[in-house]
């Protein structure tokens, strides 16, 4: 093991991970509102997420998915509420937490290559003013690899696809090795080789043990790909298993109207 | 061409101070470039004037300490009436620092004026422009002369205190790259692995205030502006990793700094006139000549460059 995985232990044993069977749920978020300019986007969210699962959030635009997200890492300040993490408050528990953000956050003319944005996702383990040693490369390496872009490594992002640049965001998460993964839109307008590179990847993550909740856009693929559903309209509208949860009244009640007849009943 | 003694008693420091005030702006310049700033280097260097002025005034001497602190000061509350305007106008942070620094500008210039009125030694070119050729080393008595530490030890406030500057920007730049690089390109990450964005971002704005504040006295507030952006802005359209750009915006500003100074010192003498011009006008011009340069033939981003991509078949670059 190498100088990395070392620092990782020490970094990881400050965090606190209950063993799995102690019935403690990865993310508590209690009581949770936020307001922009005195406009409320989210009201009193109380939701616990799975122990295991894929977790896609959904509502119609402007419903607060995106503001949600970033409020659960502390991105947006609350107006009020609890997030914990493992039954600890976020910021206790940050090493814990991967976030992928939308593609069109940063700026792709930034002088970086792909490896140089995967390894940020390892400054944290890093810290501050520290060099970043041949370990931590090596493991933003193998997250590149991962998504199949170890050959581009070296590759301005500017330069890449619409669909590498989602897998570079990918990569970095990865090389973060969290516990608890946010994706902001990660299926959002990629080709469809990505889009079997990123749902695979998730996959092995809930495979792994690891928590991945993702806003999603695609009404259709939802039941497909995901195992739980948090349906927000301003506030929690409906959540639980896919089965049971995404049905024609949930859907009516989150989208309106526009949703009826769209047929998107579970199996 | 001048005799040795007149070169080492007035053109050395001037030439000194010119290249490191174009290095220690060209460096943190880069940061601003980076994070589609640029506009923050114009609002600081007009935002610090009455800062400078106060300072002046209420201390009665052209020490760098009470102006430094002045400037600082202004800094702070300019950054605060910013943050004010925006949150209470809702208005987009450009336009924010827009309203707020041409008004700083503007009460800084009516102080100046005031003090005139009043016989205080303080006069707007000076401010605006910088004195560069005011900066002189009496010290040396030809070039044999600087193997004497003592010589070194007369050397001019301004020189020491530009040298000072430019070291503890180059440290902290070199320290945390790591941080600079990760909050430019994406703040939100850093914000959620527990690295503070605003510390790293304030602390940006801080070297761009020092680095402004330290050049403005031998470039002039106006002039400082052109070294904060057009080295780091050349380097960014030649380069595509940030050490890179970094180096290349030094070298850029060193090149500048000295072929600017022997421009406007000797070049009107090669031509037969017998009047030098401006140094600092002149550093800025060539800044922006060589800007102009690489816009239009930079291999990659370059205004033919991209034109010429366009007639390719998909105006993707392998």
């Amino acid at each position: 093991m190498g100088e990395g995985s070392a620092m990782l232990q020490r970094l990881k044993s400050r965090n606190f991970i209950p063993p799995a069977d102690a019935g403690v749920s990865p993310l508590t978020v209690a009581g949770l509102s936020v307001a922009y300019h005195r406009r409320l986007v989210l009201r009193d969210v109380d939701w616990t997420a799975p122990a295991g699962g894929l977790v896609a959030v959904i509502g119609p635009n402007g419903a607060g998915k995106s503001t949600f997200l970033k409020a659960v890492l502390g991105l947006v300040p609350p107006l009020t509420g609890t997030v914990e993490v493992f039954g600890r408050p976020l910021s206790r528990q940050r090493a814990l937490i991967g976030y992928v953000p939308q593609r069109e956050s940063v700026d792709w003319d930034f002088p970086v290559s792909a490896l140089d944005v995967v390894t940020m996702g390892r400054y944290g383990l890093i810290g501050w003013g520290r060099r970043i040693t041949g370990a931590h490369r090596r493991a933003a390496m193998e997250a590149l690899d991962r998504v199949g872009l170890a050959d581009l490594a070296k590759r301005q992002i500017g330069q890449l696809s619409g669909g590498q640049q989602q897998r570079v965001f990918l990569a970095r998460a990865l090389a973060q090795e969290a516990r608890i993964y946010f994706m902001d839109e990660p299926l959002a307008g990629v080709d469809a080789a990505t889009e079997q590179t990123i749902l695979a990847v998730l996959r092995d993550l809930d495979a792994e043990g690891r928590t991945v909740i993702c806003v999603h856009h695609d009404l259709q693929t939802v039941a497909a790909t995901f195992d739980h559903v948090l349906m927000l309209n301003g506030g929690v509208v409906a959540a639980g298993p896919v089965a049971g949860t995404l049905t024609d009244a949930n859907l009516r009640l989150t989208y309106g109207q526009r949703a009826a007849g769209l047929s998107l009943l579970a199996p | 061409m001048p005799d040795s003694q007149t070169f080492l008693s007035i053109d050395l420091p001037a030439l000194l101070a010119a290249t490191l005030a174009c290095l220690s702006c060209a460096l943190v310049g880069n940061f601003l470039v980076l994070r589609r700033q640029s506009l923050m280097g114009d609002a600081i260097t007009h935002a610090v004037l009455p800062g400078i002025v106060a300072g002046f005034l209420v201390a009665g001497t052209r020490d760098t300490f009470p102006m430094m602190a002045g400037a600082l000061t202004a800094a702070i509350i300019a950054a605060i009436l910013i943050e004010l305007v925006r949150r209470l106008g809702r208005v987009e942070a450009g336009a924010a620092m827009g309203v707020i620094f041409t008004a700083m500008f503007a009460l800084g210039v009516v102080m100046i004026e005031q003090g005139a009125a009043r016989q205080v030694d303080l006069d707007a070119d000076c401010v605006l422009y910088g004195q560069l050729e005011g900066i002189l080393w009496f010290a040396p008595q030809g070039w044999a002369s600087l193997a004497d530490p003592a010589v070194w030890a007369d050397m001019p406030r301004q020189v020491v205190q530009l040298a000072a500057v430019f070291a503890l920007c180059l440290t902290l730049v070199l320290v945390f790259l790591k941080e600079l690089t990760l909050v430019s390109f994406d703040p939100a990450l850093a914000d959620t692995l527990g690295l503070k964005s605003w510390m790293v971002q304030h602390g940006i704005a801080a070297m761009a205030a020092l680095a402004a504040i330290a050049a403005f006295e031998a470039v002039g507030s106006i002039l400082v502006i052109a070294m904060l952006i057009c080295p780091a802005a050349t380097a960014r359209l030649l380069c595509d990793r940030v050490p890179a750009q970094l180096g290349l915006s030094l070298l850029v500003g060193a090149a500048t700094g000295i072929g600017g100074y022997l421009l406007g010192a000797f070049g009107p003498h090669l031509l037969g006139y017998d009047q030098s011009v401006s140094a600092a006008g002149m550093i800025a011009t060539l800044a922006g000549l060589i800007l102009a340069l690489a816009i239009l033939f930079a291999p990659r981003y370059g205004v033919l460059a991209r034109r010429k991509r366009l007639g390719t078949v998909d105006g993707v670059l392998v």
